[in-house]
């Protein structure tokens, strides 16, 4: 099942090596991360989505993640409300009779060209990890070239994050 | 980096500069640091000039393997950090079965590793390891110094990470050219506090449900694991036990938390534990850990494990419960501090007369046992001996392997925190030096150092530091001539098919103790054990006894792998419906 955590951590030297280190541990691989500046000081937010076995394995990253000393907060995303936002590049095989094409089939999906070339132009595009997903799916009859996806950084709705957050880490059954 | 600990409201620095080298022997005075386990090189000359008229006593060993297991028996019978010192590359590495045994056993340690000067750090510099990187997911916390001015922030916070909550070890590493640079001496404002996240980890929420199960349960018995021991809550136990008259199993490293002799005391569970206490594992319906960790050693086959039961699981980690095994009721607190409020709760004794003549006839039916032979030294004997002949009082290290089980299983541990054994590890070579780290703990009590043959060879260049420090640790071997445990699951396991197990070409330990000035003696059979060892105990120096066992004894009994705690083998008589593989 796929798991999606945020973490918030010391911005310090080594800590994104403690953390993938941790999950290695139990081979779990990592199906995205990302790691940015948070609204703190000194503080980063991680955005982590995992492949794990189980939701008491799940239960089990979260609990080892929460004992380390650079992780402050652990906030569970898995099944709840939240904005989840992707960023794509794609570069397409085109030849000037397919660009109008393109151009149709990106429309709905607000892709947008950020470079054009003889033979390939690139887009540009923003929304969730299945809007991407449906998107390449559509590109892929015409040659993808490359393909450069950040993974997820995503935000709960309007929920207390805090108390979903000790529900999870507390909850033993 | 760590550019958090240093806020606005920093204490006012001094104007007075120092060395880092000084900054960090002051910064260790600070942390009350009694004594250091160290060995110098390169990359900590500087340190090492700082400490020559510190007047930290500092205890040279005679390889980084042994300092560090010396510090672990510092602090398993202490309970405060065991300092190390060594340098950078090999120094450090040879630090890291250390430092992984210390997590696994949750022993606390500060660790301090010289690194190369910053200028040449990641160039592969003479002498460079990176220690940082390779010790992350085998030390509680480790630190990379980046600046002189941190060090006495970082030592302050390594100590209160090592000793608090679940102990564990640190480690710090500091490039040489900061402990020659000059800083001011200050401590830094931190944030947050540790003492704080651990306070916020503490779930006291199901001591209700855990009140509720006892009273209905009818078959309840409690697993105590060495959380106790760190919390020092065995009297909490044993009065926890005797109000609620619930029985109670020591794991491995929980042994001297109950009193050996008190009835509702089942003795060791596990792979060669008592036969009483894997019954009770497999029968109970309600079962309270205290501070284990459902060890797969002690479990046996999960499937089997409490497999009626509500079980109920008491850690000041909360890893740790539902971890292993499935927990109905989830308590995350200092055992001392969750037995503690426990008896202040109306606990009541049930109805448990048919649970306890069920185990009583286990624990009459299959006791430990093992054959007496006037022809032979059985390695079960000599720890009756030594037990007899200290009263169950001495403190007791061992490596890992067949000595180590003959040890649980027949010495009789009557104070806690005296117990020091590689368990989750089961590291070879971890005895004898955590014998000295315990005998300087403690200088006047009596320390048992029993080891196997094999698991000696490995570290027993720190003879020497029995005569540097006048320390008089009894080393005990148990010599079977092989790496018993490995024999004797080739001979159960692999038709005894003896691969690599039996070594027959043995130094002569007598002549070898001699060399380093320690009295030696070797014992040969029964008739000559009690009164050597009795001779050995009372000097007053250390003592090397070579005890010649028999190399074909085997530790029952056992829980072979796969089987449940139920299934075990060896008992006799054999246990009733157990076939034996």
């Amino acid at each position: 099942m796929k798991q999606t955590l945020v973490l918030i951590v010391n911005d310090i030297a080594g800590v994104l090596n403690r953390i993938t280190g941790l999950f290695l541990r139990r081979g779990y691989n990592i199906d995205s991360i990302t790691v940015g500046k948070s609204e703190q000081e000194h503080r980063s937010r991680m955005t982590i989505v995992l492949d794990v076995e189980s939701e008491a394995h799940a239960a089990q990253v979260i609990k080892q993640l929460n004992k380390q000393i650079d992780v402050l907060k652990v906030i569970d995303l898995t099944g709840i409300p939240a904005v989840a936002r992707e960023l794509a590049m794609i570069r397409v095989q085109s030849s000037l009779q397919t660009r109008g094409e393109i151009n149709h089939i990106i429309q709905p999906f607000r892709a947008t060209i950020t470079d054009v070339g003889m033979e390939s132009i690139t887009l540009e595009v923003t929304g969730s990890s299945e809007k991407i997903d449906a998107l390449v799916e559509l590109l892929r009859s015409f040659g993808i070239l490359e393909l450069a996806r950040t993974g997820i950084t995503t935000f709960a709705r309007e929920i207390d994050v805090q108390h979903t957050n000790d529900k999870k880490i507390h909850s033993v059954k | 980096m760590q550019g958090q600990f240093f806020s606005s409201a920093a204490t006012e620095p001094s104007a007075k500069q120092f060395t880092g080298a000084e900054i960090l022997v002051e910064a260790l005075k600070n942390e009350d640091v009694e004594l250091i386990f160290g060995y110098p090189g390169g990359a900590v000359l500087n340190i090492y000039d700082a400490l020559y008229d510190a007047g930290i006593p500092h205890f040279l060993a005679r390889h980084e393997q042994g300092m560090i297991h010396a510090a672990e028996g510092y602090a398993r019978v202490t309970g405060k950090a065991g300092v190390v010192i060594a340098t950078s590359g090999p120094g450090a590495t040879n630090l890291i079965t250390g430092l992984t045994d210390a997590m696994s056993d949750s022993l606390p340690l500060v660790v301090i590793t010289g690194q190369v000067g910053t200028n040449v750090m990641g160039l592969d510099a003479f002498q460079e390891a990176p220690i940082f990187s390779m010790t992350m997911p085998i030390t509680k916390y480790n630190y990379q110094i980046r600046s002189t001015e941190e060090l006495p922030s970082v030592i302050r916070e390594a100590f209160q990470i090592a000793t608090s909550g679940r102990p564990g070890p640190v480690l710090i590493d500091l490039p040489k050219d900061l402990t020659a640079n000059k800083a001011p001496f200050y401590y830094a404002e931190r944030v947050p506090s540790l003492a704080e996240k651990q306070k916020e980890m503490t779930d006291l929420t199901q001591l209700d449900a855990l009140v509720a199960a006892i009273k209905k349960a009818q078959k309840p018995v409690i697993l105590a694991g060495a959380g106790v021991l760190h919390a020092k809550a065995s009297a909490e136990l044993i009065q926890f036990a005797e109000r609620t008259g619930i029985p109670v199993i020591n794991s491995l490293l929980g042994m001297g938390g109950m009193h050996p002799d008190h009835p509702l005391f089942l003795g060791m569970g596990g792979m060669h534990g008592t036969v009483a206490s894997n019954m009770a594992f497999y029968h109970n319906d309600l079962l309270i850990n205290i501070g284990a960790r459902f060890s797969d050693r002690l479990t046996g086959n999960t499937a089997h494990f409490a497999r009626n039961a509500t079980v109920a699981h008491i850690d000041i980690d909360p890893a740790e419960i539902g971890k292993v095994i499935p927990t109905h009721i989830g308590i995350v607190a200092d055992a001392k501090e969750a037995l503690t409020k426990l008896l202040a709760e109306p606990l009541e004794k049930g109805d448990l007369s048919e649970w306890y003549a069920f185990l009583r006839e286990q624990k009459e039916e299959y006791p430990l046992w093992y054959e007496k032979d006037d022809n032979v030294l059985k390695p079960q004997q000599v720890i009756e001996m030594i037990n007899e002949l200290t009263n169950g009082e001495a403190t007791i290290t061992t490596d890992v392997g067949q000595h180590q089980m003959w040890a649980a299983q027949f010495y009789q541990f009557r104070r806690p925190n005296r117990w020091v054994t590689s368990g989750g590890l089961g590291t070879m070579g971890f005895g004898f030096p955590a014998a000295i780290g315990a005998q300087l703990a403690n200088r006047d009590e009596l320390v048992v150092a029993i080891v196997g043959d094999a698991g000696f060879q490995m570290t027993l260049q720190e003879l020497a530091m029995l005569t540097d420090y006048q320390l008089p640790i009894k080393i005990v071997i148990i010599n079977n001539q092989a790496l018993g445990m490995v024999r004797q699951w080739q001979e159960i396991f692999y038709s005894s098919r003896f691969s690599q197990s039996l070594i027959p070409n043995q130094p002569d330990y007598v002549k070898l103790a001699e060399s380093y000035g320690i009295k030696g003696y070797r014992i040969h059979n029964v008739q000559e054990a009690y009164a050597t060892l009795q001779e050995a105990f009372a000097l007053d120096g250390p003592a090397l006894i070579d005890c010649r066992v028999n190399p074909m004894e085997n530790v029952y009994p056992m829980v072979a792998p796969g089987k449940g705690a139920h299934e075990m083998e060896g008992t006799k008589p054999p246990l009733r419906g157990v076939k034996t593989s």
